[in-house]
């Protein structure tokens, strides 16, 4: 399976000067498909490259820029106003997008996202939607049968919308639902927090936690849209990671004891094989308590190769619908015993197949201007 | 090359396969359809359109093709995407030329953010910009179309595309969206104005597409100062008036027709009081188009006659 051009552009800024017009086209177009374009936009920025770029390619780049700038800025106002509404006693940890950014990692540069995730304890949840609610979120209308899945099964509240701003948020009370097969020590992850520089009360998951939560999201997670994105996040948190005097000496452990191996054995293959990261020997090494049997791991491999690719005609290949369909079913298989999984799954695939999404059909929806693509997650 | 120099065969089989790079400056599209509808479109409205090889950059890469299976057997429909995506439910096979014209608008809304992108008519007059943000039902389009035709050159009946470094606006003189008692009115008020066959049951109604005068093609790539914004309101039988108005109301408006307002933060809200400040502001009343385009001509008194 040949490596697709914005997997080797991201990994090889210097092969720039080299690319055809055409290549451009076929650069912008991948990276747009898997939300990677401003990321593109830095990377070639942070490895001076951006001069090769063809002046009709770069205003594309330009254009990612100003949204990500823009979401930067957002994004920082949205979590002074969420910490505004929340009780002052209950502590709000930030997730992914949002945590990369205004912690100022590097996988926060150019990260594209379309929802603020944020962590609280359970006990606290009916008392921190309360007081979203009477901040101006509203819960996304849903039909009643997804509504009482969220609430019932998930490990977040049905997502909500601020009337007003038009942003949203997803309420985790945990990282995966109490139904998957994995349990996470909930506490113990949020045990091990670092302050948010300048948003006073609020917290973020300490480097190896957003490593580990980054691997179990993407790793149960059925739809793969984002997926490289993803993988793009778990290789920029390793490597500042081993950066760091601390390294990830502790991942396999701490991924054993938060009951994550699994997804941390994937996390250190799959970057390894499809990103190239550089990651020490003793890494992999810790990480090997959580490889499955070689059949399985075989499969897996065979469906993440697949799958972990842009959602882009041009990076399809040969059972990349059979993979994300199988990745799809699994990811629904981790989450909920068989007797609440084969109904639910069946409702679901109908529905994929035979029910037409209700698309715009006007430029002039609000979605236009801040390029969020957010999918259900049910 | 020109549009208008390939012959119809041949621009079917570019359109096939895929390799029609349409130049709409500042963008170039890459139009892919199987569908005779876009194909015969295409030649009458895009003919002064310049066309590129294959070969080049394109900024979007856009489909319109018949849907396939027994329910396009039923009822021909036609599907548009973008680069595989389809950006909206299938409509009418007739409807492909429409569905093209504003699948374009939601490219450059969805992506150009290189640009203060406003839902606004602008045509231009020795170097200045007449900019008509409105919302939809205002009769932009139809102002648009009179004046295109009466010494002032189209820039757009639907996108004003503001360059905050330079402070410019500019449009890509594309086809021009008229409903069908509009096509009456600008056929009366216009004869040499062409328009492709009417489309009949769109989301807007009865449709055509005029074609954009070939002048204003040519001279796509100029662009202009802000000269006038004018926050026209069609109000049937009531008086038409022109009065001026504070460009601080006028800025709160033009915010309101900024598709992407909110991308440009502080160089939003700083350019777009630039491009306020440089320009008259009005308020348009219009009932009758004879009268609004008097008073809007009378805005820039012609010194040189540029019309053909």
């Amino acid at each position: 399976m040949n490596t697709p051009l914005i997997v080797s552009l991201l990994l090889r800024p210097a092969t720039a000067a080299s690319l055809s017009p055409l290549d451009w086209e076929l650069a912008i177009r991948q990276a747009r498909a898997a939300n990677l374009i401003a990321r593109l936009a830095h990377v070639l920025e942070g490895s001076r490259q951006r001069h090769h770029v063809p002046a009709d390619a770069a205003m594309h780049l330009l254009a990612a820029d100003l949204v990500a700038e823009r979401q930067r800025a957002m994004v920082d106002w949205e979590v002074r106003c969420i910490r505004e509404a929340v009780p002052p006693a209950v502590p709000v940890v930030l997730l992914k997008g949002a945590a990369y950014t205004l912690l100022g990692l590097e996988a926060g540069r150019g990260r594209l996202f379309s929802d603020v995730d944020i962590l609280v304890p359970r006990e606290r949840l009916a008392e921190v939607e309360r007081a979203l609610v009477e901040h101006g979120w509203t819960v996304a209308e849903m039909d009643a049968y997804d509504d009482e899945y969220y609430r019932r099964w998930m490990h977040e509240l049905p997502p909500m919308r601020h009337e007003r701003r038009g942003t949203h948020i997803d309420v985790h009370h945990a990282i995966l639902p109490d139904t998957a097969r994995v349990r996470v020590d909930n506490a113990a992850l949020m045990q091990r927090t670092v302050p948010v520089p300048g948003h006073d009360g609020v917290l973020a998951l300490d480097a190896l936690g957003l490593l580990l939560h980054s691997a179990s999201h993407l790793f149960h997670e059925g739809e793969l849209d984002n997926g490289l994105r993803d993988l793009f996040d778990l290789d920029a948190l390793a490597r500042q990671a081993l950066a760091t005097p601390a390294g990830l000496a502790e991942a396999g452990r701490r991924a054993a004891s938060l009951g994550l191996a699994r997804p941390w054995f994937y996390a250190v293959r799959y970057m390894t094989m499809l990103l190239g990261t550089p990651l020490p020997a003793h890494v992999h090494a810790n990480a090997r308590p959580g490889q499955p049997s070689a059949a399985v791991l075989r499969l897996m491999d065979a469906c993440y190769r697949r799958a972990l690719r842009p959602p882009h005609a041009t990076c399809s290949t040969a059972g990349t619908a059979a993979a994300l369909l199988l990745l799809y079913v699994r990811s629904h298989w981790l989450r909920m015993p068989m007797h609440l999984l084969i109904p639910h799954l069946a409702r679901k695939l109908w529905r994929r197949w035979f029910e037409k999404p209700t698309a715009s059909v006007e430029p002039g929806g609000a979605d236009g201007a801040n390029g969020a693509n957010g999918a259900a997650k049910t | 090359m020109r549009l208008a120099d390939l012959e119809a065969p041949a621009l079917r089989r570019l359109l096939a396969r895929g390799e029609l790079l349409l130049a709409t400056p500042p963008f170039v599209v890459r139009v892919t359809s199987d569908l005779p509808q876009v194909a015969e479109a295409l030649h009458f409205l895009y003919r002064d359109f310049g066309v590129l090889p294959p070969d080049r950059f394109s900024d979007f890469r856009v489909e319109v093709r018949r849907v396939s299976g027994v329910r396009g057997w039923l009822k021909p429909q036609a599907r548009f995407s973008v680069d595989g995506r389809e950006a909206f439910l299938p409509l009418p096979q007739d409807h492909a030329p429409v569905m093209l014209e504003w699948g374009l608008n939601w490219c450059v809304v969805a992506h150009a953010h290189q640009y203060l992108i406003l839902h606004a008519a602008v045509v231009e007059r020795d170097g200045r910009a007449l900019i008509l943000p409105a919302p939809p039902g205002s009769g932009k389009s139809t102002l648009c179309a009179a004046l295109a035709h009466r010494g002032w050159r189209l820039l757009s009946d639907e996108l004003a595309l503001c360059d905050l470094r330079t402070g410019t606006v500019s449009g890509m003189a594309r086809p021009v969206n008229l409903k069908n008692q509009s096509v009456e009115l600008i056929s009366r008020f216009a004869p040499e104005a062409r328009f492709s066959r009417s489309i009949a049951g769109t989301a807007k109604g009865t449709l055509s597409l005029m074609c954009p005068p070939a002048e204003a093609v040519s001279r796509v790539c100029e662009a202009a100062r802000p000269g006038w914004i004018v926050l026209p309101r069609y109000g049937a039988g009531e008086a038409t008036t022109l009065s001026p108005i504070a460009r601080t109301e006028c800025f709160m408006e033009v915010t309101e027709q900024a598709y992407n307002y909110n991308v440009h933060g502080a160089a939003g809200f700083s350019g777009l009081a630039r491009l306020v400040g440089e320009a008259e502001c009005f308020r348009l009343v219009h009932g009758d188009l004879d009268a609004a385009v008097a008073l809007l001509d009378a805005l820039a008194p012609q010194t040189v006659k540029t019309e053909r």
